[in-house]
């Protein structure tokens, strides 16, 4: 049985320096993996190169079974890997609606015949005469967006129809994850989905994740706030200066002497700068 | 052999000229991140100040170049406190569109002031030669050489010695770094667009006299010259516009000596097209780290767009229609035409550049081929109007997009680039095959517009049908911005790497608003063909895409209705105040300068 | 105690409809290293170019040495006597090392104080003068990091800022970069600076400010912080420790 995702050996270097060195990591249905690290360890490039946006210098990335280190972005979402953007990345003058339906593009079924330059042109006709068959397939699209808005409570579905650069950060945040979950991936990618975000709203983002795990989506998440990580991951894989440090249950993490020094292992140096503040 | 020689020889004297443009261009484009479209009219103004100076003042050759440096010089600064300055923090391609605006108020001052006619630039070099390997070399060969050389020398280690070159080089590698360096970029900007203006204007000075000519309409020209000149050494790269110059003049002339002269601009042309599709970093490759294409960003201001409530279209429409009832003015009517066929352009170039984000400026090379598909369909094969309508239609929509194809890699301000080179190319390509298109002779002779027989020859048929033909096309292009496809074209629009991301195939949806765009177009064309009964290659020139340009970003980037808008205003409006000709691109240029600067929206807002 | 060399009062910021920072007040006193601690897209950056005139606020002042600076061009900001680290170096690629350093003097037209403040950073920076002749952009990260902020202090600035300077660096140049900024700071340079990770930058902070969604949330001495079971929510290093 293959995984759902397995990376192997995969290595990226930015002019002769490493970003990410032989990395090797693997998430299992229904398994919530997070890759944790300081900024700049390493993490986003590796979600980089899983959807496509980057190419690995070394290594090979399989999900289930097919090696998609080749592939295009397009490709790679077409076969049901989403991910959301470190700083977001939302159409900023598309609604909100239309950007959760932009997530389902790959899904669209009516409006596409599997024809090389036929295809794009029956598009074009069919999008411009809309069928019953097309009307119905977009009705029911535009549905479910609603529904997948309306997880995140009061905040989006009263702004479905406001353009997304009008949105707070957190919005945009929501957006993007909306955007992806209309994807129905089988392995979602999160990207620091709670930055930007206060206390409030990151227990609800964390009550969200928590859910998703719980319907049995298989999730790789980058994060920094710990507490996060810890009550969510069924493993946590720690990234440091393109290195895995170390990997395993959250427990075993938080215990990992490796982890304990990359973290806070600098603490002889400096101290002696560091004078008691006066009032 | 001796010919060979005489041709690399002139090959070198104009590459040098190029050279000088291109390395203004790259200068600018280093520090500011802008490909300067004024940079033409600065030469062009630096030739007729040379001239005037000379005829007048009657001033030795030395004096000329320090009147048309300083003179150039302080044109520079002047074109970047109104095109760049005030536009920083705006779309990237803003400044762009700005400097558009900007060389059309330039070149039309040039002719209004000195006349539209050519100008000898009388030298007073001496008249000897020298022959060498049975070439025979004058003194302008050497004065231009001599130039090229001194300024190179100069810029060179002002680059590399001088506090200001300092700066220069860290604000073009990293404008943000410098500014928390304690650089005051405005400043070094300034400086650079002095420095570039001033070599540029001497290229003009020195190209006048060399061929003793110089006219108003050289701006264009040379503008893409140093183009392709940067883009051959990489864009941005100072030594390798030099050296982009003069592999330009040398290809140039070689193929002249080859196919002959009207061959020289498609050389230039296709060089452009095959570096950016093969080699976008130039010949010397990457000019630092950062991306190789750092120009993503389209010119959408945000806005919400101003809605018309249905009756108002629907009332505007039937007016529209029942105008020829009311007034049978034969001049109205024609302006009108004239103005419905310019909104099918601009519709056309509303969803490429509007909807879908990729900045179009060669969109009348698709009434071209609509045009010319159409008036061969009717002159060779006898076909009538309403097949050879759709066909051209088709033709255009086919051709078009294969033809941009290639191009849809690039992004930002490299689209606008190849369309202009590739709108060029279709221009020469028309020039030059003459057994098809009867070269510059034209195609005379296209029968007018018929319906089942019946010709269409009254002002108020041809009215009723391309009025029929906005429709149609506002109608289906409204109908296709509603379906999944709108969204998907402004999500392409708005992030490429987002869309990809999401499955979006930019390829696909960027060939789908081409093809519809194309289609269009080339009906548009086709009609002007038929009512022309006319045609050769400047029927459809690059300054009618820019005028669409201008119309499209009067409407609202994006915006149907804005396109038809647009069109009225700048065609019929000017028409029916019966503005002389010559001020008419005079008030486009600056229509274009004022919307980028206050209302990038356009009137009834960006989609 | 003394005037604050540096502060930022009732501080507004709006990108677009997006508000960045909520009544930002902070200080940073002469002669000490000041931390200001968050998150991704806390708001920290934007501190940092609201400080050097990279962005405008909409409200409230920024006042270096008794001087209103709000408003100011960022060129004239660093004249005022401020130092700049940007985020990710920012280094000028093509450029030699050499060359960058001499950039950081660019406000200075002091020659030969320039050239023996260049000889010093050599000494100070011997991994640099290593490099000094080659091309800036083949330094390794930590390299860049040194260079960055031997250019910043080139400029002979009273304050320096310094946005995540151990951002992405190995273990080995995260202590190296510490100490050097702890050294420069006994020098008498005030520091300020941006970073995510509070257990490195507390190990040599005065004291710091913790932002959260554009807001202040918590100040106190380094001591505080590092005893403060609340700042775990809004920095990494916290729960590990726990």
């Amino acid at each position: 049985m293959p995984r759902r995702l397995e990376i192997k050996g995969l290595t990226r270097k930015f002019g002769g320096v490493a970003a990410v060195r032989s990395l090797d990591l693997v998430v299992d249905d229904g398994e919530l993996v997070s890759l944790i690290g300081p900024n700049g360890a390493g993490k986003t490039t590796t979600f980089n190169m899983v959807s496509g946006l980057d190419r690995a210098d070394e290594g090979e990335i399989l999900f289930a079974g097919k090696p998609i280190q080749r592939l295009p972005p397009q490709a790679i979402a077409a076969l049901g890997i989403a991910r959301t953007f470190q700083h977001g990345r939302v159409f900023a003058n598309l609604s909100v609606e239309d950007n959760v339906l932009i997530g389902a593009h790959t899904r669209l079924r009516a409006v596409k015949l599997p024809l090389p330059l036929i295809g794009p042109l029956a598009e074009l006709a069919l999008a411009l005469v809309r069928p019953a068959r097309v009307k119905r397939e977009e009705a029911a699209l535009r549905a479910e967006a609603r529904e997948i808005l309306a997880l995140f409570g009061d905040r989006l579905t009263p702004r479905l129809d406001h353009p997304a650069y009008s949105l707070s950060y957190a919005n945009r945040r929501r957006v993007e994850i909306a955007r992806a979950l209309a994807l129905r991936p089988s392995l979602l990618l999160l990207d620091e989905p709670t930055a930007g975000m206060n206390p409030t709203e990151t227990e609800e983002m964390q009550t969200l994740i928590g859910s998703l795990r719980a319907r049995g989506m298989t999730i790789l998440l980058i994060e920094h706030k710990l507490d996060l990580v810890m009550h969510l991951s069924d493993r946590v894989c720690v990234l440091d200066d393109g290195l895995k440090i170390a990997e395993g249950t959250p427990d075993a993490v938080r215990r990992d002497p490796a982890v304990i020094e990359a973290y806070l292992g600098h603490s002889s140096v400096g101290r002696a700068a560091a004078e008691p503040v006066g009032p | 052999m001796s010919s060979f020689i005489d041709y690399t020889v002139n090959g070198l004297v104009i590459g040098n000229i190029y050279a000088l443009l291109a390395v203004g261009l790259a200068l600018i484009f280093g520090v500011a991140n802008l490909i300067n479209f004024a940079h033409g009219s600065v030469y062009t103004i630096g030739a007729y100040v040379g001239w005037a100076a000379i005829t007048f003042l009657h001033t030795p050759l030395p004096v000329t170049m320090a009147i048309v440096f300083v003179a150039c010089a302080l044109l520079g600064m002047a074109i970047e406190r109104v095109a760049l300055r005030p536009l920083q923090g705006n779309a990237r391609i803003a400044p762009l569109l700005a400097t558009i605006g900007l060389s059309f108020v330039l070149d039309q001052l040039v002719q209004l002031v000195c006349s539209p006619d050519p100008r000898a630039v009388p030298s007073d070099l001496p008249n000897w030669r020298v022959a060498i390997g049975g070439v025979s070399i004058g003194p302008m060969d050497f004065l231009i050489a001599a130039v090229g050389i001194v300024s190179a020398t100069l810029l060179y280690l002002f680059l590399r010695f001088t506090k200001l070159g300092f700066a220069v080089r860290a604000t073009a590698q990293d404008r943000e770094a410098a500014l928390q360096m304690g650089v005051n970029v405005n400043a070094v900007n300034s400086a650079v667009f002095a420095i570039a203006s001033a070599l540029g204007g001497l290229g003009g000075l020195l190209v006048g006299m060399y061929y003793n000519h110089i006219d108003p309409a050289m701006s264009f020209q040379a503008t893409l010259k140093g183009i392709v000149a940067q883009v051959i050494g990489g864009v941005g790269n100072v030594p390798g516009a030099i050296l982009g110059g003069a592999l330009l003049g040398l290809t140039e002339s070689y193929g002249i000596a080859l196919f002959g002269t009207t061959y020289r601009n498609l050389f230039a042309f296709v060089l452009l097209i095959v570096f950016l599709l093969w080699a976008p970093n130039g010949l010397f490759g990457a000019r630092s780290g950062i991306s190789a294409e750092p120009l993503v960003g389209t010119f959408v201001a945000p806005s919400r767009p101003v809605r018309l409530p249905r009756w108002a279209v629907a009332g505007l429409t039937i007016a529209a229609f029942a105008l020829p009832l009311a007034s049978s003015s034969p001049y109205l009517l024609q302006t009108l035409t004239n103005a419905w066929l310019a909104a099918v352009l601009a519709l056309s170039l509303t969803l490429v550049a509007g909807t879908a984000g990729q900045i179009s400026l060669g969109q009348a090379a698709l009434l071209a081929i609509g045009g010319y598909a159409s008036a061969l369909l009717a002159l060779d094969l006898g076909l009538p109007a309403i097949v050879s309508l759709p066909a051209a239609g088709l033709i255009t929509a086919a051709l078009g997009t294969l033809l941009v194809f290639p191009a849809f890699r690039l992004r930002g301000h490299y689209i606008a680039i190849a369309t202009l080179a590739i709108g060029e190319i279709v221009s020469l390509v028309i020039l030059n095959w003459e057994g098809l298109t009867g070269g510059a002779m034209g195609l005379a002779g296209i029968p007018p517009l018929s319906f089942l027989g019946h010709d269409l020859d009254s002002n108020r048929a041809i009215y009723w049908t391309c009025l029929s033909v906005v429709m149609i096309v506002a109608l289906l292009q409204t109908r296709l911005l509603s379906s999944h496809l709108g969204r998907t074209l402004r999500a392409v629009r708005e992030d490429e790497i987002a869309a990809q991301s999401y499955g979006v195939s930019l390829d696909r949806y960027k060939a789908l608003a081409f093809a519809f765009g194309g289609f269009a177009a080339g009906v548009a064309g086709a009609i002007t063909a038929h009512l022309y009964s006319y045609l050769n290659n400047q029927t459809f020139d690059a300054q009618l895409s820019l005028l669409a340009l201008t119309m499209v970003i009067l409407g609202g980037m994006g915006n149907v209705l804005g396109a038809i808008v647009g069109a009225v205003v700048l065609v019929g409006l000017p028409e029916l105040f019966r503005v002389a000709a010559e001020y008419r691109i005079l008030i486009y240029g600056v229509v274009l300068l004022l919307l980028v600067r206050f209302r990038p929206q356009g009137l009834l807002g960006t989609v | 105690m003394t005037t604050p060399l540096l502060v930022l009062d009732h501080i507004n910021t709006f990108y677009g409809a997006v508000q960045a920072h909520f009544d930002l007040s902070l200080e940073v006193g002469e002669g000490r290293i000041v931390s200001l601690l968050g998150g991704n897209a806390s708001g920290k950056s934007t501190t940092m170019k609201v400080i050097l005139g990279l962005v405008a606020p909409r409200s409230g002042t920024v006042t270096f040495n008794g001087e209103r600076i709000d408003g100011w061009p960022a060129h004239q900001v660093i004249r005022a006597g401020i130092g700049s680290v940007p985020e990710a170096r920012r280094i000028f690629p093509l450029m030699t090392v050499r060359e960058n350093l001499l950039m950081g003097a660019y406000p200075r037209s002091d020659r030969k104080a320039v050239a023996a403040d260049l000889d010093r950073m050599l000494t100070l920076f011997p991994r640099v003068a290593e490099r000094i002749n080659q091309r800036a952009g083949v330094l390794s990260g930590g390299e860049q990091q040194m260079l960055a902020m031997a250019r910043a202090l080139m400029g002979r600035p009273r304050l320096i800022c310094m946005d995540e300077p151990t951002m992405g660096l190995s273990p080995l140049y995260v202590d190296r970069v510490l100490e050097l900024i702890a050294g420069i700071n006994r020098e008498g340079i005030t520091v300020f600076m941006v970073e995510q990770n509070a257990n490195l930058a507390l190990q040599i902070a005065h004291e710091g400010y913790v932002l959260q969604t554009g807001r202040i949330v918590l100040h106190g001495s380094a001591a505080e912080l590092r005893e403060d079971p609340r700042i775990r929510e809004a920095y990494l290093g916290g729960a590990v420790a726990a």
